[in-house]
């Protein structure tokens, strides 16, 4: 890995870290943008690809990072992002977790609070649209995502268990 | 709370490695609840309602977040670093296992049929994540005028998130800060 390299995964994920609102899935779409069209190193379709193994996986919701570290520069690639993109944010939250109670009835943090929910869901629903057109989605596919987003919505199934099947439909050509 | 006094780093790790061990195909949160208040009784229930309600609040994933918060209650710094390092571990291994995997084999016909599944569920994954959490915060036009500028401008403009968060997020604190939900509602 050159330092060049080593200094862009840290200023990515470093600040992704910081930027995701509402959990790792809402800089899913500014990762997809650097890694891809900044720094090339992956494609639309190979970054669609990672994001589907990352959501299969266990684990938190930042595995995808792992994955375009991984991209960009093997394991020390894969570690030095998941490091850059845990660190700043836990950081802020060893600060919080001391001041809590204090900052608990103040204006400032309702209003982070409720006024970023909207901007956090926008975030997320993005990642969805630019994974799909990524992946240069089939129409099957869009069926097929339509399908899962039901079930997801309606009922308490594995999520693996639904990305299973998929695959699996995939496999025998459905899609 | 009297045993929590000085759980032992390497209990810490190991409950966290289970943690994500047992999330295989999800449910984080759920077992990180299990764990965390029912079996090692580190926590009442409220206070780790309290403590999820900080992860989600501040940047980052909420279950690196939650690990952070619980290692630090129990053991300060170093609690926070076994309890995130016991959590991301198995899943990194995994999923880089996986990524060489993709890697090796990613222009096998079957590869790429397998993955054209996967893929179309993975977004439907991130869009009922949207609608879940959409449902409990989109209830003014103000809220969904937000949320499309916010989906617009990251997946059909394509603007740096620095850019969108500097001009929405004060928006948003603005529309948001209490005085004036109180006035308008």
């Amino acid at each position: 890995m050159t330092p060049a390299i080593a200094l862009q995964l840290c200023l990515l994920f470093g600040s992704a870290s910081l930027m995701s609102i509402g959990g790792g899935n809402s800089v899913v779409p500014e990762i997809e943008l650097q890694a891809v069209d900044m720094y090339h190193w992956l494609t639309r379709g190979q970054f669609a690809d990672l994001f589907a193994l990352a959501q299969a996986a266990p684990g938190p919701s930042i595995l995808i990072v792992t994955l375009v570290g991984y991209s960009a520069a093997g394991v020390v690639g894969a570690v030095l992002a998941t490091v850059a993109m845990v660190l700043p944010a836990a950081a802020l939250v060893l600060v919080f977790a001391r001041v809590w109670e204090r900052v608990h009835m103040s204006p400032w943090r309702s209003a982070f609070e409720h006024g970023l929910a909207p901007i956090a869901v926008g975030l997320i629903a993005a990642s969805g649209i630019i994974v799909a057109r990524g992946a240069d989605h089939t129409l099957a596919q869009y069926v097929l995502t339509a399908l899962s987003t039901v079930v997801f919505c309606t009922t308490k199934v594995q999520p693996l268990v639904v990305v299973g099947l998929a695959g699996l439909a995939g496999w025998l050509g459905l899609v | 709370m009297s045993e929590t006094a000085r759980v032992p780093l390497w209990r810490i790790a190991l409950s966290f490695n289970q943690i994500a061990l047992a999330s295989f195909g999800g449910g984080l949160s759920a077992w990180s609840r299990q764990m965390v208040v029912e079996q090692r009784r580190w926590m009442s229930d409220e206070e780790f309602l309290s403590a999820m309600t900080v992860c989600r609040v501040l940047p980052g994933a909420n279950q690196v977040n939650l690990a952070v918060f619980v290692g630090a209650r129990l053991r300060g710094v170093p609690g926070a670093i076994v309890a995130t390092t016991g959590l991301l571990a198995a899943p990194i291994v995994i999923v880089l296992v996986l990524g060489a995997l993709y890697i090796a084999h990613r222009n096998d016909a079957s590869v790429q049929a397998v993955l054209r599944g996967m893929t179309a569920a993975a977004v439907a994954l991130s869009l009922s994540m949207a609608y879940r959490t959409g449902r409990t915060c989109l209830h003014s036009p103000v809220a969904w005028a937000l949320f499309a500028a916010a989906l617009l401008a990251s997946a059909v403009v394509r603007l740096p998130l620095l850019i969108v968060l500097l001009v929405l997020a004060p928006l948003a604190m603005w529309w948001a800060w209490p005085r004036r939900r109180q006035a308008a509602s």
